[in-house]
């Protein structure tokens, strides 16, 4: 064998081929032991606990929206059976009441949705009507957005803003004890 | 030898694989930067409602996790069918509520106490009950932030 010369020795020392190999290794470790976080949800926030139950006779019925599900996640909205699709749009139409008719609210700031369940009640229809309450709001405060800003609502506008819509529209939903009559699975 | 020496280039050249490595540091550059170690392994089935009106959980370090299902299989046999909560993770009933929240927020400096929010990771199928024990003891615990976790719906 011819003799290498020092200069060649010191060019060549580490074979990258084996690199791929120690990147496959890492990235399958990476792929098994993580998760992309997937951390959405409807934010909500619960009212203080306190012994007393609110007396729900001093409101008036005009104000209150009503709406209850039963264990057979059917949905009784203001005493009627209703429709889950027509849930949002109602609720608005209470909440801004435009035509200003009397059996829905006298104004916004005074409009209350009370939500009662049963125990049998699937989380899934319960998080549901959850969904079009808060949309409700949701979209409600968006118009008040574009009528008074010109923008629409979202969680980046300034405090002041905010505090103005919501001061107009509230966001009051009351949940109550749920009954008891399903089955629990 | 002749003076013309046969070129033998029947076949295409190789791709040269030079690069390869370089491919797969990005990818897992990328694997790195977007994922998070998975920190509690899930002893019940959650499969979280779709819904539409999201919020994204910004402070990661201030969100603790409730997960409510049945039990996975393996811990069928443990645990039986009914639904049961996992608290980060084990599992336990609705009156350890407070003392895991108290152990989160000894955790967490002073100032940010006040944003906490508990995340509640609820499979579809799970009736009320449980829930409502749940929110009764995050009530009196005074954790009133929280988050129903859902996925975000397709436009149907």
């Amino acid at each position: 064998m011819a003799k290498k010369s020092s200069k060649d020795r010191l060019t060549n020392e580490i074979n990258a081929g084996s690199m791929a190999d120690i990147a496959f290794l890492l990235l399958i470790f990476f792929l098994v032991t993580t998760t992309i976080v997937q951390d959405k949800g409807i934010l909500v926030k619960l009212p203080p606990w306190s012994e007393d139950e609110v007396d729900p006779t001093k409101l008036k019925t005009r104000n209150v929206f009503s709406v209850l599900v039963n264990a057979q996640n059917q949905l009784l909205v203001r005493d009627e059976p209703a429709n889950i699709q027509e849930l949002k749009e109602r609720a608005k139409e209470f909440i801004i009441n435009p035509t200003r008719r009397d059996d829905l609210a006298e104004a916004p700031t005074k409009a209350i949705i009370s939500l009662k369940n049963d125990r049998g009640t699937n989380y899934k229809t319960y998080l549901e009507v959850y969904n079009e309450l808060k949309a409700a709001y949701n979209e409600l405060w968006n118009e008040e957005a574009n009528a008074k800003f010109g923008v629409d609502y979202s969680d980046e506008m300034p405090i002041a803003q905010k505090r103005a819509i919501k001061g107009k529209i509230p966001f009051v939903l009351s949940e109550a004890e749920p009954t008891a009559f399903g089955d629990e699975k | 030898m002749s003076k013309f020496s046969k070129k033998r280039g029947k076949s295409t050249p190789a791709i040269s694989t030079a690069s390869l490595p370089d491919i797969i540091f990005m990818l897992l550059f990328f694997f790195m930067v977007v994922t998070v170690l998975r920190e509690n392994s899930l002893k019940v089935k959650v499969l979280t409602p779709k819904a539409t009106e999201l919020t994204k959980l910004v402070h990661k370090s201030l969100v603790n996790t409730i997960y409510v299902g049945k039990p996975t299989d393996k811990y069928k046999s443990v645990y039986g069918t009914a639904p049961m909560l996992q608290l980060g993770d084990a599992v336990s009933e609705p009156k350890d509520i407070p003392l895991f929240l108290e152990n989160f927020r000894a955790n967490v400096p002073e100032k940010k106490r006040g944003v906490i929010i508990s995340s509640l990771k609820v499979d579809g199928d799970v009736t009320m009950g449980i829930l409502q024990d749940i929110k009764t003891k995050l009530r009196q615990s005074n954790q009133l932030k929280i988050n129903y976790s859902a996925k975000p719906k397709g436009d149907s």
